[in-house]
């Protein structure tokens, strides 16, 4: 098992720029260990969906990486450079070469839809303010998100409204990668599948670095270039869906071939069998 | 980040003829926006008077949407200058971007100027309605409160005695130490000042008189309701509020539980047991404090200063002070608890109601020791 996984993590290294490594990363609150010797690649452009068990780690990973829970060792580069090793001036750049779409978006509360996409511009300092009122407006309108709610406040926005909203203010200044948690989750299937369509056309257009963390086998399907999957403390497998799908793993096979699983990977093979067809 | 280094050829623009060539290069993101908007700006004033400008983005290295709004903001202003404006050597994704971020005027947020004194009317007019509705909601909260009360005593399984205690314990216990410090302070403070005072016509010694009043009638009582609307009420408005926020009180509503019976009556009544004791304690410590001050500035021995106590007060001084506690304590709980179930959504509501529920319940203390004056005055107690 751990023999494929480092297979399928190191084949593409030579290749491609890596945003993020991780190496032997141990995490632990108190007695309980959350990660025990977890390996991570994110390569630039790319879309990595990261699944995982519930209670597993994915959003401790995310935020080990981000910097919001300490880790107890282990190494964690950004953009190619070791996370411990920066001073707080780089680590601050860094922060604004990332975007954070938080599970429940995280919007301020105190602030208008418009004031949140605007607050990481406003901290730069150097944005004029009718740049920053388009910039604005465009997040929102590139985010399928009407005008009307560019004044609003987030106690005012149902969920899904809120999602976009938070996706607008990752947005904001344009970063490199961005961190997906849970991006899908309570959405309805269209408004998820404009989501993903959004993700995939933003990452397209923008070579947007995505790192997603999502239980939506939809998603996993339609945009992730490459998935990754977490358990026992560790990344059991990584690597395009076929290889997920072909691999071995108990909790893999439960995952991927699974009630819901199959008859989704049902319909992707239905669909390349048409598309062979059509050729 | 971008560095000074790759600023070199950001915008070089020639002109052929009838023609205006733009060649754009480099990096055109957010972090230079500034100068970006700069050059972008000057286009148009390049382009004066020809007929036609082409924008050539073969050299471009990073294009974000910032850096392709502000081209397309400059091709817009191209354009109205009557210039047919053409792309060049643009790559595949930059097109892509190029036009999902195409130039369209977005309304500026409206800032709608009203009259100043329109405002402030329609404010005082607000705040007088808002103040009838608090009261009559107020009653109407206090009648929930005592039926819910009333059934949870009359039905002894459904009396949550271990909230209650839970609430006395950090509402009533854990205040023990800064109601009885502040109050032997302020005893203490008072006996200083009356000893000053008198002694000019000699009466010193009247001071005691003027502590044991004044401590057991107001001070003891007001102190302390007065802190623990700031300690116990903001916490109780907090809770309550955070509870509201996250749906919990929601959750017990559609359990068939009333959440004022299941959250707010073990608190009231915490608050309404806990005060009447806590003031006791204050009016201990006031004393106390008054009599040391009195041994040591006036050489009242303790001995003294408690005989001359008992001739200055009786029993009744004692009890007006604490009858009023679990009237204050009522208040306190009430105000608190509807403050707490009024938040909203946000954070910035939370903060606003503890706010209020404290300058609320204080207003509300002094205001009711205010008719409790006129009325113990009234019935000569």
């Amino acid at each position: 098992m751990t023999d494929l996984a480092s297979q399928t993590i190191e084949k593409p290294a030579a290749t491609r720029e890596t945003v993020i490594r991780v190496r032997d990363l141990f995490v632990a609150f108190g007695q309980s260990l959350v990660m025990r010797g977890l390996d991570l690649d994110v390569y630039r452009g790319e879309v990595l969906g990261f699944v995982g068990g519930s209670g597993q780690g994915k959003s401790v990973l995310m935020r080990t990486i981000l910097g919001l829970v300490d880790k107890r060792s282990g190494l964690i580069e950004l953009f190619g450079r070791d996370r411990d090793a920066l001073t707080s001036a780089e680590r601050r750049r860094v922060e604004r070469r990332w975007g954070v779409l938080f599970q429940n978006g995280a919007l301020f509360s105190s602030l208008t839809v418009r004031q949140n996409i605007q607050m990481p511009m406003r901290e730069t300092g150097h944005i004029s303010a009718r740049l920053m009122d388009e910039l604005a407006m465009l997040k929102l309108e590139l985010v399928g998100l009407p005008a009307s709610a560019a004044d609003k406040f987030p106690a005012e926005l149902s969920g899904g409204m809120i999602k976009r909203a938070a996706l607008a203010r990752a947005l904001a200044l344009d970063p490199e990668l961005v961190f997906l948690d849970e991006p899908t989750s309570g959405l309805d299937p269209i408004g998820a599948a404009e989501f993903d369509e959004l993700i995939a056309t933003l990452q397209h257009t923008l070579g947007l670095t995505v790192f997603m963390v999502t239980h939506d086998l939809d998603s996993l399907y339609s945009i992730c270039d490459r998935i990754a999957a977490l358990a026992e403390g560790k990344v059991i497998a990584a690597g395009p869906m076929e290889e997920m799908l072909a691999c071995e793993h108990p909790w893999l096979k439960a995952y991927f071939h699974g009630v819901r699983g199959s008859r989704l990977s049902g319909a992707l093979d239905a669909r390349k069998t048409n598309m062979r067809g059509r050729e | 980040m971008a560095t000074d280094l790759d600023h070199t050829a950001r915008l070089s623009s020639r002109r052929e003829g009838e023609t205006a060539r733009f060649a754009l290069g480099g990096e055109w993101v957010l972090a230079d926006s500034a100068a970006l908007e700069k050059d972008a700006a000057g286009m148009a004033a390049a382009a004066r008077g020809a007929a036609r400008a082409i924008v050539d983005l073969a050299q471009i290295v990073r294009l974000d949407t910032a850096g392709a709004w502000i081209i397309g903001r400059a091709m817009d202003e191209l354009a109205h200058a009557g210039v047919s404006v053409s792309l060049e050597g643009a790559r595949p994704e930059h097109v892509i971007l190029l036009q999902e971020t195409k130039f369209r005027p977005f309304e500026a947020p409206s800032r709608c100027r009203r009259l100043l004194v329109v405002d402030i009317l329609a404010d005082l007019g607000r705040s007088v309605v808002s103040a009838a509705q608090d009261a009559y909601s107020g009653v109407g909260f206090l009648g929930e409160f005592v039926v819910a009360s009333g059934v949870s005593l009359m039905a002894a399984g459904r009396f949550r005695f271990t909230s209650l205690v839970y609430h006395m314990e950090s509402f009533g216990f854990r205040s023990l130490p800064i109601i009885a410090l502040i109050n032997l302070l302020v005893g203490a403070i008072v006996a200083q000042q009356g000893i000053f005072q008198l002694r000019r016509f000699g009466a010193g010694a009247y001071a005691v008189d003027l502590i044991g009043i004044l401590v057991l009638r107001e001070l003891g009582v007001l102190l302390t309701s007065i802190m623990i609307a700031g300690r116990s009420g903001s916490a109780i408005t907090a809770e309550l509020g955070s509870m509201k926020m996250r749906e919990e009180v929601d959750a017990l509503r559609v359990m068939g539980l009333s959440p004022v019976e299941v959250l707010v009556t073990p608190r009231v009544l915490a608050l309404v047991l806990s005060l009447p004791l806590l003031t006791f304690i204050a009016d201990m410590s006031a004393l106390f404090g008054g009599l040391l001050v009195c041994w040591v500035y006036e050489g009242i021995s303790p001995a003294a200063y408690l005989s001359l106590l008992q001739a200055a007060i009786g029993r009744n001084t004692f009890i007006v002070g604490l009858i009023k506690a679990p009237f204050m304590a009522l208040v306190i709980g009430m105000v608190a608890a509807m403050e707490g179930m009024a938040t909203r959504g946000s954070a910035e509501s939370l903060g606003r109601h503890v706010t209020a529920s404290v300058v609320k319940a204080i207003f509300m203390v002094i205001v009711l020791d205010g008719f409790f004056a006129i009325f113990f005055a009234a019935i000569k107690y």
